[in-house]
């Protein structure tokens, strides 16, 4: 029999002010096993934790029961609790009557009534409890971090300045992501490649650093501290070792009308290309869809004119298997689509642009080498709206936008504006808003400036219509601080497009079994105390991959989620989760069916010597877990049909003891 | 003379990973559910045993809910697919035993759908309510 000791919590008034906490702990003190039972304002306090300590010391407990907020809030500390007491940490059960009960019924007499139930369920359980002693695994001193963009790279730079491997896996030719298209920056209008590229070429010069640009994840198997990935690196048909990067072949290719997308498409680039000037690795990628040689076996210009003799037509992807200790996403976001929005008529005319193409055009290095000329007829546009919002806070309209508020766009639509007032002062700038939010430091100083300064006009209203007529962009909008509707001339219009996580996150969230919110974006292990984990150990967030995010804040998640990956890779052993499965081997009768459910391949089957009553022995095969590949899923102990495997810490008869106690 | 509604007992089982998570954020966002529902913790859903459930209905559980990650999304890559199979034919078996259909469900609820856990858990305590106490299975040794 045990000796059970049940501690409630009060939470302050968060569970004492819908159930009667002295009520609870006077209920639950003649349940079966229990000997001690009190109630205390925060029993995650210090305070807390040292009554729980002496009551197990001065009782002589051999389990004990905290009602208080959730398992996946404090379950860990009054483990440890336990343990400082002497007291095995599995012999611990949570009633949750914070988030599944004070927080979610209202009136007193029924939360109470509630409350004493689940701490009755868990009583049941935790007298069926045994003490467990988790195995330990080793950890593979090697992290992965998938994308290479800012995220990526301040991630990879931060590990591996604690000395450790890393790997940067990045579709693209090249690394440096969505930062790298960027002109300048705000709020301090730096130069975005002047603070990027420097960055870039760390990573390509830092030994502990391998870059697999043009790859892939493809597969994800293992567990925290043993990933073993594989990775198809494309074929890029040019030997990357040997490439030196000067561009002769990109110059010489007669294929010239294929559409450049590091210029999302606003001018063409050769089917053999380096994305950038200051691409990294700085290496030729020859576009397979493209490529005349490729697809008709004649022509071969860029093997002529390639004097290291990097090209190789015959190319395969290759599959590489990599083992890591942690895994880091960042695979960041892009702009959604225009084509459902055609009240702006982007598909229309080539004068309606997003942001980002607004971005390619004010850059040195894009399309009209940094001077604003209107895609369509390359002249100087006078008048350009701007329109925030395009997809975003867009509650109504679910099917083609997000319901959430992409936060940078406010502040580069400022950017955008007041660049264009300081370089072209006769250009009329409108931008149509809903509201403007520059929560952050110097953003509403860099928005006010934009104003004040440079004379932008701010319109509160939403832009209803853009129609092309001749070679303007009629703008049909509303003033609702005015209160009147507004026809402006346009000779550009640039859409502030919601901003979604990339398409490659949801494949990814499903092989590394992380978990996604509604928008796709990767949910973190707590909100707000664990914003840089995901809930599924050994995989870490960086960026946009978990929300919308400026510079700064990806870099400083970034640099988090290095801390975190440092912190996991600094350990030799890992304690594993001791609630695995079991079997029984008396009772297994050899039919393979757990085998067969194991997503794991954790069971076997062994020939095993029995003795028999008689003294003499039998053979007989029967399953065998191997404890450090369990991962405790328990789905094949629904499977055995004789009823001997079980799971610890999940036993049937711990789980089926809460439910007589529920149903009591 | 107006009839007081029936409050049924529901078991709800939740998946650890996503489900519990989900009831979790449900209580954070403090959206309101039946107090009838009573949550029992499972680290995947196809830790659940038929054996639960026909436990639970014959201590006198008029409703039974099991409640997993999304498909595709199973903290243990495959689980909740063993999930769907397995109720499946439980379900049509209980429905032949006389539980109705409506007295059992299983739905995807992820970590971030505290709101569809709450909705989820009015609707079927709302449908159970209606058909009233469920006495087919219940082993009349049990009763109180």
């Amino acid at each position: 029999m045990q000796r059970i000791g049940v501690f409630v919590c009060w939470c302050g008034s968060n569970i004492a002010g819908t159930v009667d906490v002295v009520a609870v702990s006077e209920a639950l003190k003649n349940e079966p096993g229990v000997v001690f039972s009190t109630n205390y304002q925060y029993m995650c306090s210090q305070a807390g934790q040292n009554i729980i300590i002496d009551a197990i010391k001065e009782h002589n407990l051999t389990g004990i029961v905290v009602c208080s907020c959730s398992p996946r809030m404090h379950e860990a500390t009054f483990r440890k609790t336990a343990a400082a007491a002497g007291l095995n940490p599995y012999m611990v059960e949570i009633a949750n009557i914070r988030e599944q009960c004070s927080w979610v019924h209202k009136e007193m007499p029924i939360g109470t009534e509630k409350a004493i139930i689940l701490g009755k369920a868990a009583i049941a359980k935790v007298n069926l409890n045994a003490p467990l002693v988790p195995g330990e695994s080793p950890v593979t001193k090697r992290a992965l971090v998938i994308g290479g963009g800012i995220a990526g790279i301040q991630t990879a730079l931060d590990i591996a300045e604690a000395g450790y491997e890393v790997d940067i896996v990045e579709k693209k030719p090249t690394i440096g992501g969505k930062m790298a298209q960027i002109d300048k920056t705000f709020p301090t209008l730096d130069c975005a490649a002047c603070i990027l590229t420097p960055k870039m070429v760390d990573v390509a010069q830092n030994e502990k650093i391998k870059i697999y640009s043009y790859s892939e994840v493809t597969e994800v198997n293992g567990f925290v501290g043993n990933y073993t990935v594989k990775i198809n690196k494309k074929a890029r048909y040019v030997k990357e070792d040997v490439c030196t990067g000067c561009g002769l072949c990109t110059e010489k290719c007669p294929m010239k009308k294929v559409p450049n997308e590091f210029n999302l498409g606003m001018d063409n680039r050769r089917a053999i290309y380096i994305p950038f000037a200051q691409a990294v690795p700085k290496v030729a990628t020859i576009d397979a869809n493209y490529c005349t040689m490729l697809k008709t076996g004649k022509c071969g210009v860029c093997s002529k004119v390639c004097t290291a003799g990097a090209i190789d037509y015959t190319q395969k992807d290759e599959v590489i298997e990599q083992k890591y200790g942690a895994i880091v996403v960042a695979t960041g976001f892009n702009p959604i689509s225009m084509d459902k929005f055609d009240e702006f008529a982007y598909n229309q005319s080539k004068d309606v642009i997003t942001s980002l193409e607004f971005e390619r055009l004010t850059n040195a290095a894009g399309p009209t080498a940094g001077k604003l000329l209107r895609p369509s007829d390359g002249k100087h546009p006078h008048t350009i709206v701007f329109v925030q919002c395009v997809g975003s806070r867009c509650s109504s309209c679910a099917e083609k936008g997000k319901e959430y508020c992409s936060k940078i766009c406010c502040m580069y639509t400022a950017k955008h504006a007041m660049l264009t007032r300081d370089k072209y002062p006769d250009t009329d700038v409108y931008v149509f808003y809903i509201d403007v939010r520059t929560p952050g430091k110097a953003f509403d100083e860099f928005y006010r400036r934009a104003v004040e300064e440079y004379g932008v006009h701010y319109i509160k209203g939403m832009v209803g219509k853009v129609s092309p007529e001749g070679d303007k962009l009629m703008v049909r909008a509303s003033d609702l601080l005015a209160n009147k509707q507004l026809n402006i001339e346009a000779d550009l219009v640039v859409l502030a497009a919601a901003i979604e996580p990339d398409k490659s996150a949801r494949p990814l969230a499903t092989m590394l079994t992380a978990s996604m919110d509604t928008n796709d974006f990767f949910t973190e292990a707590h909100p707000k105390l664990r914003p840089v984990e995901s809930p599924t150990a050994g995989v870490f967030l960086s960026g946009t991959c978990q929300g919308p995010k400026d510079i700064p804040e990806t870099v400083s998640q970034a640099s988090a989620a290095a801390a975190k990956v440092i912190g996991l890779l600094s350990k030799d052993k890992l304690t594993g989760n001791p609630c695995v499965a079991q079997s029984d081997e008396l009772m297994c009768n050899g039919c393979s069916s757990c085998e067969r459910v194991c997503p794991y391949g954790a069971i076997s089957y062994v020939d095993k010597e029995f003795r028999m009553p008689n003294r003499t022995t039998v053979v007989r095969r029967v399953a065998s877990v191997n404890e450090a590949v369990c991962q405790g899923c328990g789905c094949c102990t629904v499977a055995c049909p004789s009823g001997a495997m079980d799971l610890k810490g999940f036993a049937n008869k711990q789980i089926m003891a809460e439910v007589d106690a529920i149903c009591k | 003379m107006q009839v007081e509604e029936y409050k049924p007992l529901i078991v709800a089982f939740c998946c650890n990973w996503c489900s519990y998570a989900g009831a979790d954020l449900a209580g954070n966002n403090r959206l309101a559910y039946p107090a009838d529902v009573k949550i029992i913790r499972v680290p995947c859903s196809c830790r659940v045993n038929p054996m639960f459930i026909l436990r639970a209905f014959q201590r006198g559980a008029d409703g039974v809910i099991l409640c997993g990650c999304h498909p595709g999304d199973c903290h243990y890559t495959s689980g909740n697919y063993f999930t769907r199979r397995r109720m499946a034919l439980l379900f049509s078996m209980l429905d032949y035993l006389g539980i109705e259909k409506e007295r059992t469900r299983v739905e995807w609820v992820s970590a971030a759908e505290g709101a569809k856990f709450a909705a989820t858990m009015n609707d079927f305590a709302q449908t159970v309510a209606k058909l009233g106490k469920n006495k087919r299975l219940e082993d009349l040794r049990c009763r109180k």
